[in-house]
């Protein structure tokens, strides 16, 4: 690492950028030294991808008006507006998710877009694209790339059927290939790999730094950011928090940087008398060794209990293992061990036991599982009553009938109650506002008459306003019809506003229950997964 | 070696299904060999170069070109133009090359850049351009031809002189034109353009102030100019006076061929000392080297079977044709080899890899569409030249269904296709088409049956594939699909 500190090999400044008047960075800085391990950091939303796209020059950026604020390069202002010109001056990234084509060998993904050719007559006459590829070249280069990083593989070998782990290390390989390379960035690199590889990952890292390229290092986890960086940088909501050297800070620091904001009041219980009686003996749902397969949100063993009429919250960062949760009971995806939900046992193979049990579900995914975008308002209410529970249809003679007129003025009841914007029952819910949308679907799962109902992300992609009316909603239903909550949501302050007791997630399992009350620290903790492998740690 | 029979058998089950069917309908029409290898090695001709312009959309992640129809019909456009003209022979058929090849750049442009705008259903909307191209098509030939541009060609139109005549016979300007260049003119042409080769790349080199190989020059040359003179030794003048070659001198030739090349390998592998540096070539593998031979002793032994034999002597290769045809195999591989080959293979098998790699994916894929539609159109040319009649209306029509069915057949799918699978394709597809109606006919007697047959044929082999394909996936992808916990179609749980 270079002694003098203003000397940056990338300097962005006053970053701002919106989405449709959505300002999602405000004035962001980031500085970042030649051959430093710089960590960005912050919770999800908090503008991190959106700062990388636009170091990048992705199309998105481009395509959606553009950024306000500079950024320098060795000290030169630059303009970068498309990934080939980021890669030109010696940005390279390392995805999250693979950017290699499985059908390829090892050499022919490091060398991708970059191959070695050999001019023939056609190319002297049609230009460059017609030449000969050099395959000994190549791989000559391959296997020098692969050396660089300790990796030992034949670089003839598909990268189809690799472990995880060697595929994160030939992104790496073709991001060192690069000639030129200054700064690489690491998209959370250790999310998919085992402890050992991603330790590896780690050595590799530092090894890359110490040949003088600046590493940008995106991660949740706070032990890896203690381990390997220099300095950080935190976002939160798009806006610019703190730039520490890791020396002079702590996890508990950075913990509260991260996430720390006043919690303000989303719900107003003044006018609700609180006379609930929650028991420790009266449980709603109990989890045992519960399991749940869920892409990228994978469940791996939790023991919880739940009790009777509480609001209970479940909070984590993105693809912890929170949504698993209530997807697995509700048998959308497979899941294994012991549910109860009021002391019976339900069957995790059927599908729709869960709502035998009078337990219902709103979905984190509104447009895809949680309604039928063309059907109208009425139908996407009572749909799923009719046909679990035999609701809305009367006796005709052997056959059940449709009975439109007891729909009717149940949907135009729900309507009336959760304050649903539209211009009539009958219109198709796919024209409806987010907001109104997730009212739907809690119109549906209500009229489920549930016991327990799990609610996913409630309030995402929602204005403020819908967004304190479907936690008030939630809330009276706890207070008046003692139904227990489930809210499982990214979001930790409307968590901490209306929850009574907050589950933390990390890595598939549960990280802590805290208080909502408890103080940031805590959460940030819990939610990097530093408080379950033993506390305060510093 | 059970579970890799087992695994063969499946992978090529396609082929295998049609291949079955090929020898069923054989048994039931009663045709013998002396009827069938004539007539498929006909279609070949005419047929091949077609199936082989499929390729590349494939290999860059296009799907099957349905839109293949629109270079079609750039060729028609320009043989109408040539025939008016009243060209004829070979250099009308070149210049009738050279006039589609523009029409067809553009075409193929346009298509691609259709295609980059529906990433993910070129196929279905390849088809339904084929259809609305087909529509301005006939405005044009129907109206624009003698309607608004004069033809001064009363003979070509219909008696209103609004509109072209529905058929027009090329057996006076074009036909054969291609199929009937005799060897010799072939060689001679083939000597001068390796000759220009030569002399261009030794001058663009010095231009470019790049070193040159002269000994290595030199001795190239010198090949090439004794070959050249091997012409004009009387035997061999004589046989190669004639354009067409005997099916039976094809394959000896083809067999002593492969014999003396693998024999010239194996004594070369033993003369060269061996290197063994890491990432060199590797040497040769003298098993596979035995079994070229052996089949080439083979396939040369079977020649002596009399119906074989009378078959072989029956059937007359057009050269040149047949030369084009290994031209456009060797392109497609020589292609792959390339720079621009190594992104459309990206690009086929990743746009969002590709496009992070800084490869212009639509570009890549606009190229792709621009070679298919040119080659695709130089194949219309050579099925009209060979067919002799166009129908002004109905020649296009199912050239894609045809040229894809047959390409499906070879055991190739969406997202892969090789040259061998293309030629297998065509051998298997068009000696089911040959035999199906007559098959059908016996079966039940009726000719017209036989017609329908062929119908159902076709349009069945594609559906039949792609569902045989499909399968190929879905047993594919099921183990991880089981392991990594697929989604439940119910999705109203909630």
């Amino acid at each position: 690492m270079k002694s003098a500190n203003d000397t940056y090999v990338l300097k962005m400044d006053n970053i701002a950028k919106e989405y449709s008047g959505n300002r999602v960075l405000k004035g962001v800085d980031l500085h970042i030294r030649p051959g430093e391990i710089h960590a960005l950091m912050g919770e999800n939303g908090a503008g991190k991808s959106t700062l990388m796209n636009i170091l990048f020059g992705m199309p998105v950026i481009h395509n959606t008006g553009g950024f306000e604020g500079t950024i320098q390069i060795d000290g030169k202002e630059a303009n970068i507006d498309t990934p080939l010109k980021a890669m030109e001056l010696g940005i390279g990234m390392v995805h999250q998710e693979f950017m290699l084509i499985p059908g390829f060998t090892v050499t022919e993904n490091i060398k991708i877009g970059r191959e070695i050719s050999t001019p023939n007559l056609p190319s002297r006459l049609f230009g460059k694209s017609m030449e000969t590829l050099d395959y000994k070249a190549m791989r000559k280069d391959a296997r020098k790339a692969l050396k660089r990083i300790g990796l030992q593989i034949e670089d003839y070998v598909k990268v189809a059927g690799l472990p995880v782990g060697y595929m994160q290390f030939i992104e790496i390989a073709r991001e060192l290939d690069k000639t030129g390379i200054r700064i690489l960035v690491f998209d959370e690199p250790t999310a998919v790999l085992t402890e050992s590889e991603a330790d590896r990952l780690l050595a590799a890292m530092r090894a890359i730094a110490a040949q003088g390229i600046a590493i940008i290092f995106i991660t949740h986890r706070l032990d890896e950011v203690m381990a390997v960086a220099n300095s950080m940088t935190i976002l939160r909501d798009g806006e610019f928090v703190a730039r520490k050297e890791i020396k002079d800070t702590n996890v508990v620091e950075i913990a509260e940087l991260m996430i720390g904001r006043k919690v303000e009041k989303l719900v107003d219980e003044s006018g609700q008398p609180d006379d609930r009686q929650i028991r420790d003996d009266n449980i709603a749902v109990s989890l045992r060794d519960y399991h749940v397969d869920m892409p990228g949100e994978a469940v791996k063993g939790i023991d919880l209990d739940i009790r009777k009429g509480e609001i209970f919250g479940i909070g984590g960062l993105a693809g912890q293992g929170k949504l698993g949760i209530p997807n697995g009971i509700m048998g959308l995806y497979k899941a294994t061990g012991e549910v109860k939900i009021n002391g019976e046992t339900l069957d995790l193979e059927k599908l729709g036991d869960a709502l035998a049990h009078k337990a219902a579900f709103v979905s984190e995914d509104r447009r895809g599982v949680g309604l039928l975008l063309d059907e109208s308002i009425e139908q996407n209410i009572i749909f799923s009553a009719m046909y679990t529970k035999g609701k809305f249809l009367k006796k005709f003679a052997w056959v059940h009938l449709f009975d439109s007129a007891a729909a009717k003025a149940h949907a135009e009841e729900m309507v009336k109650t959760l304050d649903i914007r539209c211009t009539g029952i009958r219109q198709p819910v796919g024209r409806l506002s987010g907001g109104n949308q997730q009212k739907v679907c809690l119109a549906r799962a209500l009229t489920l008459e549930p016991d327990v109902l799990f609610v996913s992300e409630p309030t995402r992609g929602i204005d403020i306003g819908a967004k304190k009316l479907v936690l008030e909603y939630l809330a009276k239903l706890n207070r008046e019809q003692g139904v227990t909550v489930v809210i499982v949501s990214s979001e930790l302050v409307e968590l901490r506003s209306i929850s009574d007791r907050i589950a933390i997630i990390s890595d598939g399992k549960l990280s802590a229950i805290l208080d909502p009350d408890a103080s940031d620290a805590d959460f940030g903790l819990a939610m990097s997964g530093s408080a379950r492998k033993g506390g305060h740690e510093e | 070696m059970n579970k890799k029979a087992k695994e063969f058998l499946f992978e090529n089950k396609v082929v295998l299904l049609f291949a079955v069917l090929c020898v069923c309908a054989m048994i039931v029409s009663g045709q013998s060999l002396t009827f069938v290898i004539p007539e498929l090695f006909t279609r070949i001709a005419r047929n091949s170069f077609m199936v082989l312009s499929l390729i590349i959309p494939v290999i860059a992640g296009l799907g099957l070109n349905f839109g293949i129809v629109v270079g079609a019909m750039a060729a028609q456009i320009a043989l109408f133009a040539t025939t008016c003209l009243g060209l004829t022979g070979i250099s009308g058929f070149l210049i009738t090359v050279v006039l589609a090849t523009p029409i067809a750049t553009l075409f193929g442009y346009l298509v691609g850049s259709l295609f980059n705008h529906m990433k993910g259903s070129e196929m279905i909307g390849g088809l339904v351009l084929g259809y609305f191209a087909d529509g301005i098509y006939q405005f044009i030939f129907l109206f624009v031809l003698g309607g608004i541009i004069p033809i001064a060609r009363k003979d070509l139109m219909v008696p209103t002189g609004i509109g072209v005549k529905n058929t027009l016979d090329l057996v006076d300007t074009v036909k054969y034109s291609l199929d009937n260049v005799p060897m010799l003119t072939i060689l001679e042409v083939g000597f001068y353009g390796f000759a220009a080769v030569m002399v261009i790349s030794v001058i663009v080199k010095l231009v470019k102030k790049q070193a040159i190989d002269w000994k290595k020059t030199v001795l190239t040359f010198a090949a090439g100019v004794v070959i050249y003179a091997l012409s004009y030794i009387g035997p061999i003048e004589q046989f190669l006076a004639a354009d067409r070659l005997l099916l039976l001198s094809a394959v000896e030739i083809v067999c002593f061929g492969t014999v003396i090349w693998q024999v010239l390998r194996l004594i070369w592998a033993k003369l060269r000392p061996k290197k063994d540096e890491e990432g060199a070539e590797p040497a040769v593998d003298v098993r596979k080297a035995v079994g070229y031979i052996l089949a080439a002793a083979v396939a040369y032994a079977i020649t002596y079977i009399p119906a074989v034999y009378d078959a072989m002597m029956m059937a007359r290769l057009p050269v040149m044709t047949y030369l084009c045809i290994a031209a456009l195999c060797g392109f497609n591989s020589i292609l792959l080899r390339t720079r621009l080959g190594q992104n459309m293979r990206t690009v086929g098998q990743s746009r969002v890899v590709a496009n992070a790699a800084g490869i212009n994916v639509d570009k890549t894929r606009i190229i792709a569409m621009i070679l298919s539609t040119v080659l695709g159109s130089w194949g219309q040319l050579i099925y009209l030249q060979n067919l002799g009649t166009f129908q002004t209306y109905g020649a296009h029509q199912q050239v894609g269904q045809f040229a894809i069915a047959a390409l499906l057949v070879g055991g190739a799918s969406v997202r892969k296709a090789t040259n061998r699978q293309a030629i297998l394709g065509i051998i298997l597809f068009h000696t089911l088409f040959i035999l199906s109606p007559l098959a059908g006919k016996e079966l039940f007697g009726d000719a017209v049956i036989g017609e329908y047959f062929r119908v159902f044929v076709s349009y069945g082999i594609i559906a039949m594939a792609l569902a045989m394909h499909a399968w190929k996936k879905v047993a594919k992808v099921k183990p991880e699909a089981e392991h990594a916990g697929d989604k439940p179609e119910a999705k109203s749980a909630a």
